[in-house]
């Protein structure tokens, strides 16, 4: 690798690490706005116009409480269990095509931190690994409620891993391919031999499926059980406090933005956008338009996480599981047979 | 039992028809719901900036009237204090000196008039007992305070301002 090379993927890991974050912090006042919308409220309005200094404030207020680690909590564990939660939540955004590629000069920069052949599990890899977190610090807060939360996730995550992983086995019996940049590069334009490029028209159970269980992978409502206030006072992280507190809550806005993110690039079309070819335009231009779409469909995504908050309940525990063990998986699994029947006859 | 009132309905509880078992209709429709009201326009009154209308029977802070000549009005009978079921009011009496005729309407007035806001609950059995119409509770909200003491509210606050200032 050049040292160009390397220049500019550090560059792009900086960004995008720094996108990200600014994205969790507007997340937290764009829920709290959108929650007041929904109800008919005002909403943040006091620190800057609109509200906008909002998370900063926020964050000042996380920085500056105390931090308390109750005596009878185990130590590291407790402090490992926020860093690995927010670890877990940032890097899975690095495999995800961004746009296409950028010509400035002779240098060619890939939108993309890095193209792995198997970039979809990787993500599964990192959003499994994202349970650690949460059960880790339910575990050392030395609390029932922690417990009892941790706990909750654990067995949720595990329970919708499955049947997000059998939807996206019917997805890529369609595209054949696991690396994000060949998905996304299929999904190009929008209409194509008779048909609409983009997956979701593809596999719209599929990607009913997959959307169900990525409320549920992020800790969601109606999937929200493993910090439900109502319960369990706060779940697995009743316990904790100031900024730790703050990365448990930020991994969770990261989360959603990195999962809305994968459902743009599987489903919607990543950076694509109709009628891309005519415009007429420089590919460097089409590249820019591109990154605004996806983010477009990004923030689309987000908002669609809120609307559902403030629309469907909370499930009971055993309605939860019911729906994962005894609805999705069955109907992943005659997704996958439908699908794999139809692409044979095609052939 | 034959119920009497013959209200008793029976409900007969059938089960979910398979759309209804699907949950995404349902979902589609509160999603519908909940988009009519983002649009609605919020019923939030910004306080500080906007403030409520009170209503033309609005009982707030207390006010010692003056007659049309600008005098105190109150007689210090007692009628207001007796009147007040929570034993908010008390006031002391005192004769009107020569000279003081602009300045207080009858023979004796009240040198020291003293409601506790923490006390009152805003009845307004004081202006229905007094006979010289001399208080009404026509003020607004009493304003927070930090101690007990400066709920007492003197004469320094309670009386109108005078008439030719």
């Amino acid at each position: 690798m050049e040292l160009t090379d390397i220049i500019v993927k550090v560059i792009l890991i900086v960004i995008v690490f720094a996108i990200s974050l600014v994205i969790a912090m507007y997340s937290t006042y764009a829920e709290r706005k959108i929650a007041a919308f929904f109800q008919d409220r005002v909403g943040p309005n006091r620190a800057g116009p609109f509200g906008m200094l909002q998370p900063l404030a926020d964050g000042a207020k996380m920085f500056l409480k105390e931090e308390i680690i109750p005596t009878r909590a185990s130590g590291l564990l407790f402090i490992v269990g926020p860093s690995l939660a927010i670890l877990t939540a940032c890097i899975g955004s690095a495999v995800i095509p961004w746009g296409q590629k950028l010509t400035i000069g002779s240098t060619i920069i890939d939108l993309q931190v890095t193209d792995i052949n198997v970039g979809i599990l990787y993500i599964f890899g990192v959003v499994s690994l994202g349970v650690y977190g949460i059960m880790i610090g339910g575990w050392a807060s030395n609390n029932k409620y922690s417990l009892l939360g941790a706990i909750r996730a654990a067995s949720q995550n595990i329970s919708y891993e499955i049947s997000m992983g059998l939807s996206i086995i019917a997805l890529l019996l369609v595209t054949g391919s696991l690396s994000l940049r060949e998905i996304a590069e299929q999904q190009h334009g929008f209409w194509h031999d008779g048909w609409f490029t983009w997956n979701f028209f593809k596999q719209p159970l599929g990607f009913l499926i997959f959307i169900v269980c990525a409320f549920a992978e992020t800790n969601r409502t109606p999937f929200d059980l493993p910090e439900c206030e109502t319960e369990l006072v706060g779940g697995y992280h009743t316990e904790y406090s100031s900024m730790k507190l703050g990365f448990y809550l930020f991994a969770e806005y990261i989360n959603m933005f990195v999962s809305s993110a994968v459902m743009a690039t599987l489903y919607f079309g990543g950076y694509n956008f109709p009628f891309m070819d005519s415009l007429g335009l420089s590919a460097n231009w089409i590249t820019i338009i591109g990154v605004i779409v996806l983010f477009a469909k990004i923030f689309a995504f987000i908002f669609f996480f809120m609307w559902i908050r403030w629309t469907i309940p909370r499930f009971r525990y055993d309605q939860l599981m019911n729906l994962g063990w005894k609805t999705l998986i069955p109907l992943a699994i005659a997704n996958i047979v439908i699908t794999g029947i139809v692409v044979t006859l095609l052939n | 039992m034959e119920s009497l009132s013959n209200k008793k309905k029976v409900l007969e509880v059938k089960p979910l028809n398979i759309w209804e078992r699907a949950y995404l209709p349902a979902i589609f429709k509160g999603l519908a719901i909940t988009m009519k009201h983002f649009f609605k326009k919020p019923v939030t009154i910004k306080y500080p900036e906007q403030k409520r209308e009170f209503s033309e029977n609005f009982r707030g802070m207390h006010s010692l009237k003056r007659d049309e000549n600008g005098r105190e009005r109150c007689t210090a009978c007692g009628l207001c204090a007796l009147s007040c079921p929570a034993e908010a009011i008390t006031m002391t009496a005192a004769e009107r000196q020569k000279g003081e005729e602009n300045l207080y309407r009858e023979e004796k007035y009240a040198a020291v008039y003293e409601i506790n806001m923490l006390r009152c609950i805003f009845c307004g059995l004081c202006e229905e007992a007094c006979p010289k119409e001399a208080i009404y509770l026509d003020g607004d909200i009493v304003p927070a305070d930090y101690l007990r003491k400066d709920f007492i509210y003197g004469k320094d606050k309670l009386v109108e301002a005078p008439l030719n200032q």
